[in-house]
């Protein structure tokens, strides 16, 4: 066969594929991208007049000179760093934990089981298990460790747990699947050519499994990032996430454009992070080449 | 000499109820190229598993030149280990990989550059620096391998069946590289192996393993000639067994009955009294096989007649399977030191003599 017919051949089983991914995939994108651009009109609408005033409010100051969207950004940019930091240090003992497992299917089953139960009603568990009433207070006064219920919900720490507990899933899957493939027979070579224990793991284990990590912290931060639900029960009604405030743009104020500009900067934030990172790594890797002539020593 | 030597007492090894090293006491001199030869699971990489550190014995003592070294984990022995299957670091290029250990030493860059180098050169791998595992073929690989588990300067260095993966071609190479380097740093080697010829061409000495214990430590020539029982006996080259009673003897010589063939000439420096059941064996290419009955040869030597049920030419040599008259399979080897104007004389189904000196058996074992 030749590769003109190879060719025509690939372009005619992936055309499903392209057009389910343009339909659902890049036409919303195209629409977010151009209502950024457009002018917010009464009443939830927008009217054809191109300009950046949705951008421009992302940096507007208050009289008191806050820039509120920034410090938003900001708060918002830092819980999902904090969140997708403690998911990866749960989920990397758990997925070596299941790798290292024989017979792990069972395992694999209850980490997926949390999918089968509604988003919010996982969250709302959190609620009956920290809320005023719930268990935790309940069973700290039945043992007489405190007298009153703790207000243990609507703060950070509340918000990072959940979204902890609910992305864990996402971070556990990818790990496993790159530590299972990972040879632990390289941790041996490690040792024996005088690594410690921790070096081993460090120096070996690690670089080797970089790519599940990857996906897990992208799996992980780019929902965490524009996330709403988890910091609208279980936060602070005085502080917003990236997310939230979106949500309220659409849904409370009706401003498309505003709403649209924000979830532009979160993509232009999250892709842009990841070039650089790429960009960096083939860095390193050229400045690790080394030279050696043949007639060297 | 820069090696160490290695004694290994009374090493037991159990995994659960299974019992994969039953009392093995070996003793490795310093700078000797030893190999561990047996058949697969017979435990040779749980021995070397236990010298390098991976594994503790259950049982039994390891010393590293008189320091006892079971407490010490893998990376506080003076041991480097060539894996089975490379464990190669694939993130790493061949030049990192051969660093790795100086890395974790912190020693700067340009001793490692001129000492990787010299590594490089040793295993004739410069020029390969910058590739990764995957872009390298097998002998490569096996190669960075080596460069990787010398660059410590280890006092032993432990093989395990290094060349198993690749052609017969590479690994023939490989294996007199290895030799030179061996004679080039003049560290222990131990040499994991099942394949014979393999341990025979390059050992100093060997040692035979099967079901998890050592049959027998010596010369690739003592191993060969004198082999300690039948096991090493047939692992080891080919051999004819015959089963018999010894029914006189005179000096040196004794006259064995056999079950099948009668009576067998053969000399054996040990003693044994008429009337004991022996166990006899000649090796397939000290048999002479012709067409004519051989005239005039010296009473010591044993004549069979029989057939050939079975001939298999192979350049340099012809194996023959012969049926003795009296039903016996036997093999016999046949160099070609000549040039075969018409082919081998000898074929399939022809009538044919064999005979051997007395000298050339040998009784390996009582039963
Ligand atoms: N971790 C282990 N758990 C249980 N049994 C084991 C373990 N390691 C080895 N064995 C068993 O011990 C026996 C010896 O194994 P070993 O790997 O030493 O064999 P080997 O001589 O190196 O064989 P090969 O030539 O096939 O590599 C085998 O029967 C093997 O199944
Ligand atoms: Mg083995």
């Amino acid at each position: 066969m030749s590769g003109n017919t190879d060719s025509r051949v690939g372009t005619t089983y992936s055309l499903p594929l392209t057009l389910w991914i343009s339909l659902f995939f890049v036409v919303p994108m195209a629409i977010v991208f151009l209502y950024s651009f457009l002018t917010r009109d009464v009443g939830g609408g927008v009217r054809w007049e191109f300009n950046l005033d949705a951008y421009a409010a992302i940096f507007k100051q208050t009289s008191s000179g806050q820039f509120i969207y920034l410090d938003i950004l900001w708060y918002t940019l830092w819980m999902a760093v904090a969140a997708t930091v403690l998911t990866i240090l749960v989920a990397l003992p758990c997925a070596y934990y299941i790798a290292r497992t024989k017979n792990n299917t069972l395992l694999l089953f209850l980490v997926i089981i949390p999918f089968w139960v509604n988003f919010m009603i996982r969250i709302y568990a959190w609620v009956a298990i920290l809320g005023q009433s719930g268990i935790l207070n309940e069973g700290l006064m039945a043992l007489g460790l405190i007298k009153e219920p703790v207000q243990f919900l609507f703060n950070d720490y509340a918000v990072l747990l959940v979204l902890v507990y609910t992305n864990l899933p996402f971070a556990i899957l990818p790990l496993f699947t790159t530590i299972e493939k990972f040879d632990f027979g390289l941790l041996e070579a490690a040792r024996d050519l005088g690594a410690t224990h921790m070096g081993s793991l460090r120096k070996v284990m690690l670089p080797n499994i970089q790519g599940g990590i990857i996906t897990a912290v992208l799996f992980t931060f780019i929902p965490i990032f524009g996330t709403f639900a988890v910091p609208d029960v279980m936060g602070d009604s005085n502080t917003y996430m990236l997310g939230q405030l979106i949500t309220s743009k659409l849904k409370m104020t009706g401003d498309y454009p505003g709403a649209s500009s924000l979830s532009v900067l979160i993509l232009i934030l999250t892709a842009g992070g990841l070039i650089l990172y790429t960009a960096f790594q083939r860095k390193q890797e050229k400045d690790k080449m080394v030279t050696i002539a043949e007639d060297a020593l | 000499m820069k090696g160490s030597e290695v004694r290994v007492e009374n090493a037991d090894k159990k995994f659960g109820d299974f019992h994969a090293l039953k009392s093995v006491s070996l003793t490795i001199k310093k700078g000797e190229f030893f190999s561990l030869l047996g058949p697969s699971g017979c435990g040779k990489t749980t021995l070397l598993r236990i010298i390098a550190g991976f594994e503790e014995p259950t049982a039994g003592m390891v010393y590293l030149d008189d320091v006892d070294v079971i407490p010490l984990p893998a990376d506080k022995r003076h041991t480097n280990t060539v894996f089975q299957n490379y464990a190669l670091f694939p993130h790493l290029s061949v030049f990192e990989n051969i660093a790795f250990p100086l890395r974790l030493k912190k020693v700067p860059f340009e001793q490692i550059k001129e000492k990787v180098t010299r590594y490089l050169q040793l295993v004739h791998l410069v020029g390969q620096e910058n590739k990764k595992p995957n872009q390298l073929s097998g002998g490569q690989k096996q190669r960075v391998a080596i460069a990787r588990a010398l660059i410590n300067e280890p006092s032993v260095l432990l093989l395990d069946e290094p060349l198993s993966a690749l052609d017969a071609k590479l690994r023939h190479q490989l294996l007199m590289d290895l030799d030179l380097i061996h004679d080039e740093i003049g560290i222990t080697f131990i040499y994991v192996t099942h394949d014979q010829s393999e341990a025979l061409s390059v050992s100093d000495r060997i040692a035979v393993m099967n079901e998890g214990r050592v049959l027998q430590i010596g010369t690739p020539f003592e191993i060969y000639e004198a082999p300690a029982d039948t096991f090493v006996a047939k692992f080891i080259g080919e051999t004819n067994i015959l089963d018999g009673i010894i029914t006189a003897h005179n000096g040196r010589f004794y006259t064995i009955e056999t079950d099948q063939l009668g009576p067998i000439m053969v000399t054996s420096d040990r003693k044994f009294e008429v009337g004991k059941k022996v166990r006899h064996a000649i090796r397939p290419e000290k048999i002479d096989i012709t067409k004519e009955k051989p005239e005039g040869l010296p009473d010591d030597f044993n004549i069979l007649h029989g057939k050939v049920s079975e001939s298999i030419y192979s350049g340099f040599q012809s194996q023959f399977y012969v049926a003795t008259d009296q039903k016996l399979p036997f093999k016999v080897y046949q160099q070609h030191e000549s040039y075969l104007e018409r082919g081998p004389a000898i074929r399939w189904q022809d009538e044919v003599f064999l005979n051997w000196d007395a000298d050339d058996g040998y009784i390996v074992e009582l039963i």
